[in-house]
């Protein structure tokens, strides 16, 4: 990766270095870890010897640790909201990333900022769903005709939903992949697999083999790279959390066996312990299901290794914004197949704003 | 002695700030860039007492510029940027001075969440600081202007700064944004004031910014500690008179005006009646600035 940001990855790896940044170091880094939206994040890791850091730097990341306290307060009272307007639904309701990190207190949730909140569901509950929301205040961003096709026969969502008072974001998935993808997942077992969630009546959360997984899957189908990085910590967060249970690691790539999900579990690992130095045992690598040849995964590094830096001008080198694009036409690539992305993309390019 | 914009000459202004002109303002410094010359001239003539910095970690990294692009041939447009990010839409060329004075206080209001941050002008006198929360169309820029043109020290015209350690208030001692009638009457009360170019048509009409008094720029360093609230009203005819407003009242005004109020969560409803305690709260009306500026006298007598 760019050495220009080697600071900002050395402050996510080893907080304590933080210490030792000289001014002009800062002057990247907060920019850096703000446009990639981890400043709150160097914010929770720094709190505990923060009269060590410049007063000025502090007070930016102070200010960012603030703004994701406020978040996560309001996620609370936004899914106690959630949860009565959603009280006659059955079966789980389960909270997946900055929802879930928030409401069950998990070690990725330490000064992380978040966008909207997202719940997984039955498929069969999602009429039923839709209707309890609409009645609680929730309504769907406008969409012409094609847009509500592609989100309901091809999407593994509703479109994303926003309440007419309080302007949270809220998307309800019923699976973890499109329904068009090439990689098919079973997202019945995720639902099974959830547990209720203390203090949050109607919500559950995935096991943990499961947030790892999801998170990875996001992750590595994703075309829009900004918030890699930030994904990417969640994921080193996670694995730091869990991988110290020895058993953990063979039961995660069990799970990514059955729920089909061994390449992006592989790539998770992979640059999770590359950029972050996550300790991911050699085994687990080895043992990985679906892992790609070694030319394959070379090739792969020349796409992620610059995307993960794409989110600030001072990390982007030359290969960022093709292997930017590449990505985003892989992300369609694995959304759907060919006969439905060629019109898709066309009528995207030709359609002047918006979605 | 620290070097001060004012000490620049014309051509290293503008040399500096094509790369970069790094200004301190209160506890800020921004690192702005322009190939503009009306912002130029603007920094020029308003910001001459401000210090300059060297090196380090700078707050704020702005730009205003040109939009380029065929936009260059036809009506020219001029834009804002913090970093990479382009938070407002495209303005004609003409403005970019205010625009970049808009654009600061939009990173200090967004980003600022280490204080708690009112939608106010603040000003102080014998060490006791006063408050102006203000709806628009009240005339609190107006007074600001003549306040500060008559003793008092400026502390902010649109952001009144509390610090969460000790509540006293922090200076920024930035430009008074002044706002159509009142830019000429300004100019007419106060024929010293520097007042830089009128940039006609914006979203707020015709703007002007007065230049801080030098002792103002001079004391940003030093925090006050707040004495009142006074809630200005100007209305033609009136008599000017202070009279008391419920703190109740006070309260709820400052914490939905605020920029940040909710945010801070409990520390910011902390910060707010502390505030409130602290403060004596007032209604004032008036017609003739001169009252005003008697009673506001005898508030800090």
């Amino acid at each position: 990766m760019n050495p220009a940001c080697a600071a900002f990855l050395l402050a996510l790896r080893e907080p304590r270095a933080m210490a030792g940044f000289d001014a002009r170091t800062w002057d990247k880094v907060v920019r850096q870890a703000r446009a990639a939206g981890l400043l709150g994040r160097l914010g929770a890791r720094a709190a505990g010897f923060h009269e060590r850091l410049p007063p000025a730097v502090w007070r930016h990341l102070e200010a960012a640790l603030t703004l994701a306290e406020q978040q996560c307060r309001a996620v609370h009272w936004e899914l106690a909201q959630l949860s009565r307007d959603l009280e006659g639904i059955a079966g789980p309701v389960v909270l997946l990333k900055g929802a879930a990190y928030a409401a069950a207190d998990l070690p990725p949730a330490a000064g992380r900022l978040f966008t909207d909140i997202d719940l997984l569901l039955p498929r069969a509950q999602l009429d039923a769903t839709e209707a309890a929301l609409m009645l609680g205040g929730w309504i769907s961003s406008p969409h012409d005709a094609y847009d509500l096709r592609y989100f309901r026969e091809w999407m593994h969502e509703l479109p994303p939903m926003q309440h007419i008072r309080r302007q949270t974001w809220l998307d309800v998935h019923h699976n973890l992949l499109p329904e068009s993808a090439r990689r098919r997942t079973r997202p019945g077992l995720i639902l099974a697999a959830s547990t209720p969630l203390p203090g949050f009546p109607r919500f559950s959360i995935p096991a943990p083999v499961d947030l790892v997984l999801h998170s990875a899957t996001h992750l590595f189908h994703e075309g829009e790279w900004q918030h890699g990085l930030r994904d990417l910590v969640d994921l080193d967060a996670l694995l730091r959390a869990y991988g110290g249970e020895p058993a953990f690691w063979g039961r995660l790539l069990e799970r990514a066996r059955t729920l089909n999900l061994g390449r992006p579990l592989y790539y998770a690992l992979r640059y999770a312990r590359r950029l972050l130095h996550t300790p991911v045992p050699e085994e687990a690598i080895a043992n990985c299901p679906e892992r790609p040849s070694s030319l394959s995964a070379a090739v792969m590094d020349v796409l992620f290794l610059p995307a993960f830096a794409c989110a600030h001008a001072e990390c982007r080198g030359l290969l960022t914004r093709p292997a930017a694009f590449v990505l985003y036409v892989r992300s369609h690539w694995l959304r759907m197949p060919l006969h439905l992305l060629l019109p898709h993309l066309l009528r995207k390019a030709l359609k002047p704003e918006g979605k | 002695m620290a070097l001060t914009l004012g000490l620049l000459s014309a051509r290293d202004l503008r040399r500096r700030l094509a790369l970069g002109l790094d200004l301190r303002t209160g506890p800020f410094r921004f690192l702005i860039r322009s190939r503009r010359e009306d912002v130029a001239r603007g920094l020029e003539r308003l910001y001459p007492d401000f210090p300059l910095e060297v090196d380090g970690f700078r707050d704020f990294h702005v730009r205003v510029d040109a939009v380029a692009g065929l936009r260059r041939c036809y009506k020219p447009q001029c834009n804002f940027w913090h970093d990479e990010h382009a938070p407002f839409k495209p303005l004609p060329l003409n403005h970019a001075f205010p625009l970049l004075e808009w654009g600061m206080n939009w990173c200090i209001a967004g980003y600022a969440q280490h204080y708690l941050m009112l939608h106010a002008a603040v000003l102080e006198r014998r060490g006791r600081a006063v408050i102006l929360p203000g709806d628009p169309g009240a005339g609190k820029s107006t007074l600001t202007a003549a306040l500060a043109l008559s003793g008092w020290r400026l502390l902010s015209d649109e952001i009144t700064l509390i610090d969460r350690e000790d509540g006293h208030i922090v200076p920024l001692a930035r430009p008074i944004s002044l706002k159509n009638q009142s830019i000429a009457l300004i100019r007419e009360a106060f024929p010293e004031a520097v007042i830089g170019d009128t940039a006609l048509d914006t979203h707020k009409g015709s703007v002007a910014h007065l230049r801080p008094p030098p002792i103002s720029v001079a004391r940003m360093g030093e925090k006050a500690r707040p004495a009142h609230i006074v809630f200005p009203r100007w209305r033609a005819e009136a008599t000017a008179r202070l009279t008391r407003h419920s703190k109740a009242d006070a309260f709820i005004h400052a914490a939905t005006h605020g920029f940040n109020y909710s945010l801070l969560g409990r520390l910011g409803f902390e910060l707010n009646a502390a505030l409130i305690d602290a403060c004596a709260c007032w209604d004032f009306e008036y017609s003739r600035l001169e009252d005003a500026l008697a009673a506001f006298e005898e508030l800090v007598a």
